[in-house]
Parts: structure tokens; C-alpha cells; sequence
């Protein structure tokens, strides 16, 4: 591989791999409130993307102006923000919280959220179509930059920054304000955290919210970067899942740098060993680092370095 | 409650602590003319609590008066523990009351109860391991929102230790400083009612001494205290009251003087043959 094409390859192995860690995040918070892995957060990331998608659909004229693009590009972040959201609260409240409520074992936890990821994909199908759609033509996805040669578009730099904004956001949230001391001493201890005063319940419903609001976002950048349909959740949350993993699940930042690094490692894999291999390095690189660290590269827990 | 009785409470509870640290004998404490003036902050009533097919307490009575200091005896497994989780609104009871300050408060969930003023320190310190002194501290207000400086302080003061390891992460303490940090963190809550579980577990003598003399400290500054303890000895000599649980009832109950001095409580406590 030449110097230039390794840099054609790191572009958009980072945009991708800061969309992943956007998604694991939201893995990452839920095992951190509730040990729980949502297998359901795939369809969070769909329902993102089918929101926004009909919304802008909608809305987008034949040729917008460059005014109406940024528009309709804020549009799409906050309907897929919302539909996100709305989709992991509502989630937490019928698939979990009757659970939860019933003290059943993990592996019901496990099922519920399997259940619910089925329904959400096939009603999705069924709703929507089945055929993958792309968003409408927002913007021209012009080159705005180069590094070192290799071209970045429009839609790699907003995806890049907007993974940004809400990882910076999300920590600040994490470590500097009231709910997020609540969901770390509830990620540690949530009897004690219940006698200081969190109510923990609140405190896990707003934690599925936030991982929505992101997962639901990264939807729309995905969606934009390739294609929207019902199972678009699936490659994106698995691969998402073991970055959670990876990182040391429960952990935030772990969970950025493991979405980042599998981002990169999908990226270079297809040129080094072809593009039917785009999916299997991930686990590759999982199975590798679990053997030598098992609690992932930056250990469990979402107390400490959240 | 008024604030004038409030500070006659005060005042009274500052009179028994000189006293019992004077180690004037029961007669004289006579925590029968106490109770006399001052209204009840915690009752239990009735309280029965299961776990499961366990019924750990089996219908006790319990009452800590405005301004004391109660000690709730007993050996492990007890029920003591579970007392103190009804009371927080951890456990919900299977039967009977908790009332505070005349309010029912059972099945009104832990967090709220917190909001109530009753703090709880943990039986095992419970602290948060990952996050710093400070945070741990700031944790204990959190119903507040943010802590208020002057409650910091006030801990700060109590116990110096803290304020010299406020950013050091609460895991990597020693026992007995994760201890003074349970105990401060409940206090940060403003607590009126301070429950505090076990706090001499697997603590050194020095360290359980200065631990009490705190305790008392903290009782002189206007807060009632239910200190669950199995060091019966230092407990009874810190407590205007005690009472003695046994496999979920209450065996013995009064002041503490006569119980550090009665024979049966020597033998099962103290360590002391009956002979
Ligand atoms: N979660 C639980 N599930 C089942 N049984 C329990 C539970 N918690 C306590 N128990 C039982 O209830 C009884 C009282 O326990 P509790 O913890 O209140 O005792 P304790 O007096 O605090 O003892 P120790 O001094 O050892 O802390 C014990 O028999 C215990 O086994
Ligand atoms: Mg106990």
C-alpha cells in the first residue's frame, strides 16, 4: 500500500469509526446503568435513519440552495435525535422496566431485548419497504478538503464532526453535571446511589435517552453516507457492540476508542484482504485483544475515566 | 417541630453527652426525664420485614427521640441491617409502621426518604470506589443539587483526613478513611437522623475510638444518631439508649449505662463469663 493510499483509506476508516464509537456509546451506558447489553440499540440507530429520512424526503426541494441544505441537514440531526430518543425511552419502558420491576434473571433481559429488536426491524420492513432507500440529495457531497492528498467530502467532515460534538458533549455530560454523577454512582452501586438521593429509575430512562439520542443520529450520518433500510441496524451494531467490548464495556471512552479502531481496522481490511472480509477483522481484532485483555483495552467500569 | 424545641433538644442531648463522658451513672441520665420532654423523631412500630421465606424482624417497636443517640445492638444476623434498610425505604416491611417525625414513611422509596433528613451510612462503606473523595462527598448532596461550601467544610472539619485526600479516588482509601467518608457523605444529605451501620467493622481500636468520638461530635451538633454496632462495649458508652435484637426481636431495651452494666449483655457482648 502506497503512503497516498493509506491515506485514502484512513478518511473514511475514521468517519466510520466515529460513527461506531457514537453507537457503542450508547451500548456502553446501558451495560453501565444496568449490566444489560441492549441488543436492541441496532434498531434504535434504523429508526434514526427512517426518520429522518421521511421527514427530509419530505422537505427537500429538486435543487436546495446552500442555505436550505445546512437547514435541512439540522433537521435531520434533531428528527433522528428524536426518533432515537423516542425509540430507546420507549424501549427501556416495555421491553426492560416490567423486568426490571419483576427481578427476572439477565438472560430474560437478553431475550426481551432480542424480541424487541425483531420487531422493531420487521415492523420497520414492513412499514417502510424493504428495499434499501437513500436519503434525498441534500447537498452536492463535494471534496472540501485534502490530507495529505486524500480527499475528504462533505458528508465524511460532517459525520466526523458531528461524532465529535457528541462524544465532547456526552463526556461533559457524563463528568460534569448532576444526572450524569447520578448514572456513574448508579454504574457503580445503585442501592447506595438510591440512598443519596438518585432516583434510579429516572436516572436509567434518561441514560437509554441519551444513548437514543445518539444512536438515532449516527443513523442519519449513516444513512447519508450509504443507505437507509431496515436492516441497516444489524453490521452497524454488531460491529458497534464489539467496540463497546473491545473498549471495556461500560466504559465511555473505551468505547470510543474501540469504535474508532474497529472504524479503521474494517477500512484497511478491504484493501489488504478484499471486501468480503469488510465485517470479519472486527471480530478478529475482539477475539485478539479479549485474549490478552479481557476486560477490554480500557477495563470495565463507567466510574472510572467515564 | 419549632425551632425553640429543636434547640432545647439540642441543649439536653449537650447536657447527657457531658455527662455520660463524665461517666455519671444511669440513675442520674435518667433517660426516662428525656424522653419525658422530647418528641419522638423515629418510631418503628410493628415493624415486621421477610426476605423471601426469611422473616429477619418479627415485629419490633423502636424509638429514637430528637437529639439522641441510640444504639441498636445485637449479633450477625440479627436483623439489624434489614432495620436500617426499612428505615431508608430500601426494604418495603411486611408489616407495621415507620414513622418519622410523626409522618408515615415506609414504602416511600430510598430516594425520597433521603430528601426526608435521614442519612445512612452502609453497612461495608459502600463508597463510591471510582470516584474521588470529593465526588463522593458531592454525591452525598446530591439531592441538593450541588454541595453547599459550608457543608463540605463542616465535614472537612470533622474529619481532617478527607480534606487531605479530597482527590483521591475512594477505592485506594484505607478502611477506616472510607469510614469517615460513608459517614461524611450521608452527612452531606443535611441529615436530621444520621443511621449509621457497622461503623467499626474491621477497624483498629485507635481508629474505632476516634471514630465514636467523632460520632458524638457530630451528635452534638444537633444530629440524631442509630448507631447499629456489634462492639456493644464502645457503642452503649457513646448512646443515651440502646436496644438488644436478637434472630429479629428486641431482647433488651433502656438506657445505656444499665445495659453496659447488665450481667447478660456482659456475657453475650462483652465477652465476660456471667460468673
Ligand atoms: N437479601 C436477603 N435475602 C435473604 N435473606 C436475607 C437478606 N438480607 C438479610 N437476610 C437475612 O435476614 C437476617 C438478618 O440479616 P441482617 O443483615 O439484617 O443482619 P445483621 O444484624 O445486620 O447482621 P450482621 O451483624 O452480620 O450485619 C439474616 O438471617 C439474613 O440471612
Ligand atoms: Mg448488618
Amino acid at each position: 500500500m502506497s503512503p497516498h493510499e493509506f491515506w485514502d483509506y484512513l478518511v473514511p476508516g475514521v468517519a466510520l469509526g466515529a460513527l461506531y464509537a457514537v453507537i457503542a456509546i450508547g451500548y456502553t451506558l446501558v451495560y453501565g446503568v444496568l449490566q444489560l447489553i441492549n441488543f436492541a440499540h441496532s434498531e434504535v440507530f434504523m429508526l434514526g435513519g427512517f426518520g429522518s429520512l421521511i421527514v427530509l424526503t419530505s422537505l427537500t426541494p429538486a435543487h436546495p440552495s446552500a442555505p436550505i441544505s445546512v437547514l435541512l441537514v439540522l433537521v435531520g440531526l434533531v428528527v433522528s435525535a428524536l426518533c432515537g430518543g423516542a425509540t430507546a425511552y420507549g424501549l427501556e419502558k416495555v421491553a426492560y422496566r416490567p423486568l426490571r420491576r419483576r427481578g427476572a434473571p439477565k438472560l430474560v433481559f437478553l431475550i426481551s431485548a432480542i424480541g424487541a429488536s425483531f420487531f422493531l426491524y420487521n415492523l420497520a420492513g414492513k412499514l417502510f419497504g424493504r428495499d434499501p432507500l437513500p436519503m434525498p440529495h441534500l447537498y452536492d457531497n463535494n471534496v472540501v478538503l485534502t490530507v495529505f492528498g486524500a480527499r475528504v467530502t462533505i458528508t465524511q467532515l460532517l459525520l466526523l464532526v458531528c461524532a465529535l460534538l457528541m462524544m465532547v458533549g456526552l463526556d461533559l455530560l457524563v463528568n460534569r453535571t448532576r444526572l450524569g454523577a447520578g448514572i456513574r454512582a448508579l454504574a457503580q452501586d445503585p442501592e447506595t446511589a438510591s440512598l443519596m438521593g438518585v432516583d434510579t429509575d429516572r436516572v436509567i430512562s434518561r441514560t437509554f435517552v441519551i444513548g437514543g439520542l445518539l444512536g438515532g443520529v449516527a443513523g442519519f450520518l449513516f444513512g447519508l453516507n450509504t443507505q437507509v433500510s431496515f436492516t441497516m441496524g444489524f453490521n452497524p451494531g454488531i460491529t458497534a457492540f464489539a467496540a463497546a467490548v473491545l473498549g471495556g464495556v461500560g466504559n465511555i471512552r473505551g468505547a470510543m476508542l474501540g469504535g474508532l479502531l474497529l472504524g479503521l481496522v474494517e477500512s484497511f481490511n478491504v484493501p489488504l484482504f478484499g471486501e468480503e472480509w469488510r465485517y470479519v477483522a472486527a471480530f478478529v481484532v475482539l477475539v485478539g485483544v479479549l485474549m490478552f485483555r479481557p476486560a477490554g483495552i480500557l477495563g470495565v467500569k463507567i466510574g472510572r475515566a467515564a | 417541630m419549632t425551632s425553640t424545641t429543636a434547640g432545647v433538644a439540642t441543649e439536653v442531648r449537650a447536657g447527657v453527652a457531658t455527662e455520660v463522658r463524665a461517666g455519671v451513672t444511669a440513675e442520674v441520665r435518667a433517660g426516662a426525664a428525656v424522653g419525658a420532654t422530647v418528641p419522638a423523631l423515629l418510631e418503628l412500630a410493628g415493624l415486621r420485614v421477610d426476605h423471601g421465606a426469611i422473616t429477619a424482624l418479627k415485629g419490633i417497636d423502636l424509638t429514637v427521640r430528637q437529639g439522641e443517640v441510640v444504639a441498636l445492638l445485637g449479633a450477625n444476623g440479627a436483623g439489624k441491617t434489614t432495620a436500617l434498610r426499612t428505615i431508608s425505604g430500601l426494604l418495603r416491611p411486611a408489616a407495621g409502621e415507620v414513622r418519622f417525625g410523626g409522618e408515615r414513611i415506609d414504602g416511600v422509596p430510598a430516594h425520597h426518604v433521603v430528601g426526608l433528613g435521614i442519612g445512612h451510612s452502609p453497612e461495608g462503606r459502600r463508597v463510591f470506589a471510582d470516584m474521588s473523595v470529593l465526588e463522593n462527598l458531592q454525591m452525598g448532596a446530591y439531592r441538593f443539587g450541588r454541595a453547599a461550601p459550608e457543608d463540605l467544610d463542616r465535614v472537612f472539619g470533622l474529619f481532617p483526613r478527607l480534606a487531605e485526600r479530597r482527590r483521591q479516588i475512594a477505592g485506594t482509601l484505607s478502611g477506616g478513611e472510607q469510614q469517615m467518608l460513608a459517614i461524611g457523605r450521608a452527612l452531606m444529605g443535611r441529615p436530621e437522623l444520621l443511621l449509621l451501620d457497622e461503623p467499626s467493622m474491621g477497624l483498629a481500636p485507635i481508629i474505632v475510638a476516634q471514630l465514636f468520638d467523632i460520632i458524638g461530635e457530630i451528635n452534638a451538633q444537633g444530629t440524631t444518631v442509630l448507631l447499629v454496632e456489634q462492639n456493644a462495649a464502645q457503642a452503649l458508652r457513646l448512646a443515651d439508649r440502646g436496644y438488644v435484637l436478637e434472630t429479629g426481636e428486641i431482647r433488651m431495651s433502656g438506657p445505656a449505662a444499665e445495659l453496659l452494666h447488665d450481667p447478660r449483655i456482659r456475657e453475650a457482648y462483652l465477652g465476660e463469663s456471667a460468673a
